[in-house]
Order: C-alpha cells, then sequence, then structure tokens
C-alpha cells in the first residue's frame, strides 16, 4: 500500500504554471524586454533625427529644442523604454554571472537604483526645459 | 558564436553611457555653464571616441536585437539563415555608425 505520488496539493501541475507559472512573475520581464525593444526600434529613427538636428547647437538652441513637445515626447518615451530595457538587460546578466546570493541581491537592488535614477533625472531634466515643473 | 557575447557587451555599454545622455539632458536642464562642460566634453578627442563608440554600440545592438525578435518569432534558424542575419548586423551596425558620423561631421557636428 505504498504511495509514491503524494498529491500535496489540489492543484493540477498544469494549474500550477498556468498564467504566472511556479514563480509567481511568471514571463512578464521577458514580454517587456520584447515591448521595449519593439517600441526602440520604432523611436530609433526619430531620436537619430533630433540628435543629428542639436548637433553643433548652444545651450539657448538646445533647450529650445529639447523643450518643444514633439521632441520633448519623443525623447520622454525613448527614456522610457531604454531606462526600461537595461534595467531588464542588466538583472539577466547579475543572474547570470553572480552566483553568491547576498551579492546577487545587492547588484539587483543596485540596478534598480540605477535605472530608477537615470530614467527620473532625465525625465525631471526635460520636463523642466518644457517649462512644466 | 562570438557576436552573441557581443549583444551582451554592448547592452552593458550603453547601459553606462545612458550616463552621458542624462548628463547631457540634466546640463541642458541647468544653463549655459553646465551645457558648455558637457560640449567641452564631447568635443575632445576622448569626448568624440566615447560618442562614437556609444553610437556603434546602440546601432550594432539595435540590429542584433532584431535578429533576437526574428529567432523570437520562430524564423531564421537554418544555418545559412543565422550566418547571414548574424553578419547582416555586425556590418549594418559599422556602416550606420560611419554614415551617421559622415552625416554629423557634414551638418555641422565637426565643431
Amino acid at each position: 500500500m505504498s504511495a509514491p505520488n503524494v498529491v500535496k496539493s489540489m492543484r493540477t501541475p498544469l494549474g500550477r504554471v498556468r498564467s504566472l507559472g511556479s514563480s509567481h512573475s511568471g514571463t512578464t520581464d521577458f514580454w517587456r524586454q520584447r515591448i521595449t525593444a519593439v517600441a526602440m526600434v520604432l523611436l530609433m529613427v526619430p531620436v537619430i533625427v533630433v540628435v543629428m538636428m542639436m548637433l553643433g547647437s548652444n545651450h539657448a538652441g538646445a533647450a529650445q529644442m529639447l523643450g518643444s513637445p514633439l521632441v520633448a515626447i519623443i525623447l520622454l518615451l525613448f527614456i522610457v523604454a531604454s531606462t526600461w530595457h537595461m534595467k531588464i538587460g542588466m538583472q539577466v546578466v547579475i543572474e547570470d554571472y553572480v552566483h553568491h546570493e547576498s551579492l546577487k541581491l545587492a547588484a539587483i537592488m543596485a540596478n534598480n537604483f540605477f535605472s530608477f535614477a537615470v530614467a527620473l533625472a532625465s525625465i525631471y531634466a526635460i520636463l523642466k526645459l518644457a517649462g512644466g515643473v | 558564436m562570438f557576436l552573441s557575447i557581443v549583444h551582451r557587451a554592448t547592452g552593458i555599454a550603453l547601459y553606462v553611457g545612458t550616463l552621458l545622455l542624462a548628463w547631457w539632458l540634466i546640463a541642458a536642464a541647468s544653463g549655459p555653464t553646465a551645457y558648455g562642460h558637457v560640449h567641452d566634453f564631447i568635443a575632445s578627442f576622448i569626448g568624440r571616441l566615447i560618442v562614437f563608440g556609444y553610437t556603434w554600440a546602440l546601432l550594432h545592438h539595435l540590429f542584433s536585437g532584431i535578429r533576437h525578435l526574428v529567432w523570437d518569432l520562430g524564423y531564421g534558424f537554418k544555418a545559412n539563415e543565422r550566418e547571414t542575419m548574424t553578419w547582416g548586423a555586425l556590418v549594418a551596425g559599422i556602416s550606420a555608425t560611419v554614415l551617421l558620423w559622415i552625416i554629423a561631421y557634414m551638418i555641422g557636428g565637426g565643431r
């Protein structure tokens, strides 16, 4: 009367991995990495045009252009997509190479701080130039 | 494949490179003096080298990334397709970088 397969949960194995999966965060980062990647493929040409238009300009010219709505919106979209994308990308790199548990957690935390700080600083600067802050 | 690690390496370089982008935007929001510092740095030889490297890293990561998106969709796994896309990304990245810098110098970025 041995029971080799003791059922500890009422949920089926399929039910456990459906939707968010066993890690409870599932493929969210994988998917967001692709969304932000495609966003930047679309944004690359406008961003290059904006940077090209600003070459050689002095502070007044650059500030005026960065503050114009279309340029500001293009750069804001690019900053959100790129900082989000790089945060996920660096986390993958950390998880691949840093195997010491506490060091890994510290590195992931530092990665979050860095990415968020770069994003917020850049967004603040653009909003200030746009006259909103 | 050697170029797989290049995708990761350019990604890490771009991660650090965002500091330059953020510095430029903050300086523009701060005023002419701060903007002048950024301008002087970018106009210097080292600055230009860094921005050139940043341009290549960005464009290589872009084309190499498109290759990954094609793979994600389930295409391009045959040996010759993999080779073509990988070399295509490398050549496109370098060509686009050189082309953009030629245009940049032509429209007055040489100052």
